[in-house]
């Protein structure tokens, strides 16, 4: 299990970056949150995130971190990071201890996808979840064409040591959002470029386009 | 602790550091008593610190420093008595992660020591003699409470910070949930909410040492003129090698030979790691008084945070306004990692704001006074993040 962002570790290391050098996946993160939040980042890294919500958007965050290099990392620039796995210390928070839990580019990496997002949805009044998107046309046709596991930019470990073990689509994930009894909010996907498809593109389209993808989710009453 | 000293000092000279140390006094009379666990009203009673930087005009910016069992109020000065550095210059100091220059740093001598605060070293002013066993037994709860009295003395109201390791991280805890509002953030270093039957284990022992001496005369024997040395460089010894590894202590001293080529077929002290441990009793026990060791094992030994909060450890710290960091050692079993993580974990489900760091290291429990990189980085970083939120500003670059 990794829920790591690391220098060492690969994925997201050639994301595309906004114009302030932060990572327009986060930045589309950064932009659902409310000024002045509690927030908690669920496998939170070397606080790339955590520091732009705060920074940006005033917020009082909190995180959780599996790898070591991570927590000692984001401590000693002064935010509230503790070491933990997403899989077994989410059930200690207590219901709607922040306004929104988010699970940056850490689902997939997950052991229990489900009840990492169900904990999400109880700690926190909203949900914000961020995943590449395994239906992108191009992982689609390295499959079908290369007969091989895709790997992408984003993506670029061999598949007997990559940390993400529960890959999913868009369309998937819409499937595990009406299971674990998540509502959306909102949802966007992002182009290869960084850049938001069409807002009201149907979903088919972002699921063949959308590299990655972005969604609030919030309890059903 | 780690040192190496080898100044002789005379009991006559210790009990002279006990009531007039070389360090500022604050002395409480009668009319301000010390209330302690046992039920016993302590006074008069003095407690000895020293402080480094200045107290800003807010009063905002002040840092308690808590030590453990075997160190004293001398965290950042060469130390009075050994004429070794102070015990946390690491730590402490213009520039150090606890920087002197930024902050009001407070370091008291906690009750029941010998350095200067009233213990059972110092002169009971009802017989004109040393308390001895006479002294209450005295818990971390009480040493919290004397440092209280002594920030109203010193009109702090508020501490910016506070930080200690071992049992200085315990009475960092207690105050956490004693005055929460009087702790914006807290640095409790490898420590526990309570002492495991394991390390009360250790502690019987030590004590066991001690009073086996028969030098020691239940606990009289400033009075007899005797002096329990071998006692207690035996409970020293004992306990030196818990604030240890087995990985370091191999690195250090692996099976080599003191000063020898070959066995010696008798009990010398054959092997280094023998003569470094009778080295480290030797050299305690010219600065540290028996008894004293026994009642600040006790201390620890009796601190259970969570008999306060029946047993449910996260209501005490339920809304806690204090920022905490944890950080614990890898290779410490004194106060192993685990102990720390269910601080943590109480912390969270009280919604209290945490960070927790483990740090990879071979030297045991001592680490925390060592000059660990990542231990002075994450300090460092956690002080100026609290700094920011409390809005003390940094100094002006030197």
């Amino acid at each position: 299990m990794m829920l790591t962002r690391l220098k060492h570790d690969r994925t997201m290391a050639e994301a595309v970056r906004g114009p302030g050098g932060s990572r327009v996946d986060l930045l589309a993160v950064a932009g659902m949150v409310a000024p002045g939040a509690k927030v908690l980042d669920v496998g939170c890294g070397d606080g790339e995130l955590l520091r732009l919500l705060v920074e940006t958007r005033g917020v009082d965050g909190r995180g959780i971190e599996l790898s070591r290099e991570g927590v000692n990392e984001c401590v000693a620039k002064g935010l509230a990071v503790v070491q933990g796995d997403a899989d077994t210390d989410l059930a200690d928070y207590p219901d709607d201890a922040f306004d929104y839990v988010i699970l940056s580019q850490t689902l997939q990496a997950t052991r229990q996808p489900r009840v990492v997002l169900e904990h999400m949805l109880r700690i926190g009044r909203h949900g914000i979840v961020s995943f590449p998107n395994f239906g992108h046309w191009s992982i689609r046709l390295q499959l079908l064409f290369g007969g091989h596991m895709p790997q992408t930019d984003n993506l670029p470990y061999d598949w007997w040591d990559s940390p993400n073990i529960h890959f999913c689509t868009i369309k998937d994930f819409r499937q595990l959002c009406r299971v674990a009894g998540a509502k959306i909010e909102k949802a966007m996907a992002l182009n290869a470029w960084g850049r938001a498809l069409r807002f009201n593109a149907p979903w088919w389209f972002w699921n063949l386009l959308g590299e990655q993808a972005v969604f609030l989710l919030s309890r059903k009453a | 602790m780690v040192e190496a000293d080898t100044v002789t000092l005379d009991p006559v000279d210790r009990v002279r550091e006990a009531d007039n140390p070389h360090s500022p006094v604050v002395r409480f009379g009668t009319d301000k008593p010390l209330r302690l666990d046992a039920g016993i009203d302590l006074c008069p009673f003095q407690i000895a610190y020293q402080t480094y930087g200045t107290l800003n005009a807010q009063r905002s910016n002040a840092i308690l420093i808590c030590h453990a069992l075997t160190g004293d109020q001398h965290a950042a000065n060469v130390h009075p008595v050994t004429q070794k550095p102070g015990w946390w210059e690491t730590m402490v100091g213009p520039g150090r992660p606890i920087d002197t220059e930024r902050y009001f740093v407070i370091s008291p001598n906690v009750i029941g020591a010998c350095m200067g605060t009233t213990g059972p070293a110092s002169t009971n002013p009802k017989t004109g003699m040393p308390w001895g066993l006479d002294f209450p037994v005295i818990t971390i709860r009480d040493m919290v409470r004397a440092q209280a009295m002594l920030l109203d003395y010193l009109g702090i109201d508020t501490l910016f910070s506070m930080a200690g390791g071992s049992m200085g991280g315990m009475q960092v805890l207690q105050w956490t949930t004693s005055y929460p509002s009087r702790v914006f953030s807290a640095l409790p270093i490898a420590c526990a909410t309570r002492h495991s039957a394991q390390n009360i284990a250790f502690h019987e022992v030590g004590r066991q040492a001690v009073m086996a001496d028969p030098e020691w005369r239940h606990g009289r024997y400033f009075a007899e003129g005797t002096n329990p040395r071998r006692g207690l460089a035996v409970a020293r010894m004992g306990a030196h090698i818990t604030y240890l590894s087995d990985a370091a202590l191999h690195r250090k001293f692996g099976r080599k030979f003191q000063d020898r080529d070959n066995l010696t077929f008798s009990f010398d002290a054959d092997f280094q790691v023998e003569s470094y441990l009778r080295h480290q009793g030797s050299s305690f026990v010219e600065r540290f008084d028996a008894n004293s060791y026994l009642y600040l094992t006790r201390a620890m030994d009796y601190f259970d945070l969570g008999e306060d909060c029946e047993g449910v450890l996260a209501n005490a710290w339920k809304d806690s306004p204090t920022r905490f960091c944890l950080i614990s050692f890898t290779s410490d079993w004194l106060f192993p990692t685990a102990e720390s993580r269910a601080i943590v974990h109480a912390l969270n489900a009280g919604g209290a704001r945490v960070s927790f760091a483990e740090i990879v290291t071979d030297k045991g429990h001592d680490a925390f006074l060592l000059d660990e990189p990542e231990l002075l980085a994450i300090v460092r970083g956690f002080l100026d993040g609290a700094a920011k939120a409390r809005g003390l500003l940094p100094p002006a670059r030197r």
